[in-house]
């Protein structure tokens, strides 16, 4: 049995050890289009901050890992899927035959559609690339413009303070990481940012990006609403998109990611997909997006490779949607519906001069969302309670006065510990 | 024969000598915010729960860690994590449904219970014998496996 796995982020190589660990016989192929062996965006950060060198964002750290599994990998981009003849194509034009396909191709970083957004002064921060590039860029003393304060803007805003730049953050949504945080939690990340020497813009936009032939600042960046900024380097982090291109004309379902049914599966039977291409089944509401997170993406690639190997014997129930962001040393976390649901019940405690603030969100007498500022502590939990839908009982009026006992109320229902 | 952690709340008297011993073991301080088990209170029952990581093993942590930081130890059983590759992301603290490895503020890194490679000082530490240490068959610990299973709803892909 060949099994194909294309991509090589985290997805990928579960899948590959997935089907390892089940059967010894396999062939395992791991087509990738990067450069370098597979590695980690959610390293990237601390890479920036020169706290790990490149090599420290690998996904496995044995240079033999992959062979001692007898796990091949192929370094050549995927052009072309041809699901009748059951092969891949390659940049090479060489082609490959598969039993079972696994697509785990991720996202890329989009731009937005404005002048100047091409200038070699202007960068994604979402590969290994893009980071060489922004930290040749980003001395000390240098301004900086980011454009987006979504969970990539914010989780690089340390690496670039301590790399001594000055920084300016565009944001077009009203407030910070507007798709985890309400008003009151964005609010607050906003003044911590602020208060250490980042200017944050909100509700604003970046109209055009020119190329200046001032010696001090290369780029002049136009806003919507406001005086330009003079910067050295601007970084668009607005967003990602996932890798669905190569397939066209492939018979491969797809909308915003690959369609996958519960089992990872797309419309065509031996081809399955995962992580930040699929668009899958979200737990909380039942209806299938692109996630586009790291612990959905592992999770994908584990029941993918398992129904691939046992034909469909596990079912995906759908991922939790979650994430933690450290904005230098503020860390915040959302979970499930953070947002809220109609007719549920949210319990609430703001300690606004500490930066302390945890809402956590309730349908009828289960727990369904949380998002939190400065809790860090057994914050686990809350998948498990929402993942098992643990009714709550007595604690769910418990956590209605006092919504930190989220630990307690887990072992007291989950666990039956008390 | 594998050891497992055993925990029987009903002999724990909330004296929190284990906490003082896993964080003077793996921090070299009595803080008992740095231990890796916890004993939470439960004022209105009246009752003290120490708990910690069971070392499950399809572990969710290991699986979500991006950088090959957390391995198994194959003599324990243990679920380990490396500090030379944790860069501090915390992605494996919202990954785990028990909550059970956490973010340390003053490392910048993850800790968790690593079974003081076999020889757990929550235990000797422990007056009670609320915490002890036995091979796993006899634990409760297939208990708490089996609950682990049925929030992932898969198989073992050990099987």
């Amino acid at each position: 049995m060949h099994y194909i796995i294309v991509g090589a982020g985290p997805s990928g190589v579960i899948a590959c050890e997935t089907i390892r660990k089940m059967d010894q016989d396999a062939q395992i192929s791991l087509v990738t289009g990067q450069i370098e062996p597979p590695y980690s965006r959610m390293a990237i950060p601390y890479f920036l901050e020169e706290k790990i060198t490149q090599s420290g964002t690998y996904l496995r750290h044995d240079a033999n890992y992959f062979s001692n599994n007898n796990i091949d990998i192929v370094s050549q981009l995927v052009t072309k899927v041809d699901t009748a003849q059951n092969n891949i194509v390659l940049a090479n034009n060489e082609t490959m035959a598969y039993d079972k396909l696994l697509i785990a191709t991720g996202a890329s970083a989009i731009s937005p559609p404005i002048a100047g957004i091409d200038s070699c002064n202007v960068h994604n921060c979402w590969t290994l690339e893009d980071a060489r590039n922004i930290a040749d860029k980003a001395v000390s003393g240098s301004s900086v413009v980011l454009m987006g304060a979504g969970f990539i803007g914010c989780i690089i805003l340390q690496s670039l303070l301590k790399r001594g730049v000055k920084l300016t953050v565009v944001e077009m949504g009203d407030r910070m990481v507007p798709r985890m945080m309400d008003d009151t939690a964005g609010g607050l990340l906003k003044s911590w940012c602020e208060s250490k020497g980042i200017t944050i813009l909100t509700s604003q936009q970046v109209t055009a990006i020119n190329e200046t032939n001032n010696s001090d600042h290369a780029l002049n960046v136009e806003l919507k609403d406001a005086e330009s900024l003079a910067a050295d380097l601007v970084i668009c982090a607005t967003g990602v998109k996932s890798n669905i291109t190569f397939l066209e004309n492939s018979g491969i379902a797809v909308d915003q990611g690959i369609i996958v049914n519960e089992f990872l599966q797309t419309n065509i039977d031996n081809v399955y997909a995962s992580g930040d291409v699929a668009q899958a089944l979200d737990f909380s509401d039942q209806t299938k997006h692109v996630q586009a997170i790291q612990p959905t993406a592992v999770e994908h690639g584990r029941i993918a490779a398992i129904n691939m190997v046992n034909d469909n014997k596990n079912i995906h129930q759908g991922s939790i949607n979650m994430n933690i962001l450290d904005t230098m040393g503020l860390i915040s976390t959302s979970f499930g519906q953070w947002m809220g649901v109609p007719g549920g019940e949210q319990s609430i405690l703001l300690d606004k001069d500490n930066y302390r603030y945890l809402n956590i969100q309730f349908k009828d007498d289960c727990l369904v969302g949380i998002s939190s500022l400065g809790h860090t502590q057994h914050i686990g939990v809350v998948r498990g309670l929402i993942r098992g839908k643990v009714k709550l009982g007595i604690w769910k009026d418990r956590l209605m006065e006092n919504p930190s006992r989220l630990m307690e109320a887990y072992l007291a229902t989950s666990l039956s510990q008390v | 024969m594998e050891k497992s952690l055993v925990i029987n709340p009903d002999k724990c008297t909330g004296c929190l000598q284990c906490e003082l011993a896993c964080s003077y073991e793996n921090e070299g301080v009595f803080n008992p915010s740095k231990s890796r088990i916890k004993v939470f209170t439960f004022h209105q029952e009246g009752r003290f729960v120490p708990y910690t990581c069971t070392q499950c093993s399809d572990a969710w942590c290991q699986q979500a860690c991006p950088v090959d930081a957390i391995s198994l130890n194959p003599i324990t059983g243990a679920k380990v994590v490396n500090d030379n590759n944790c860069v501090g992301c915390k992605v494996c603290t919202i990954s785990c449904p028990f909550g059970t490895i956490n973010y340390n503020h003053s490392t910048g890194k993850v800790i968790k219970c690593d079974l003081c490679d076999g020889d757990p000082k929550c235990v000797s530490a422990c007056p009670t014998q609320a915490i002890t240490y036995v091979d796993a068959d006899q634990t409760g610990m297939e208990k708490m496996r089996q609950w682990a299973t049925q929030t992932d709803n898969s198989p073992s892909t050990n099987a």
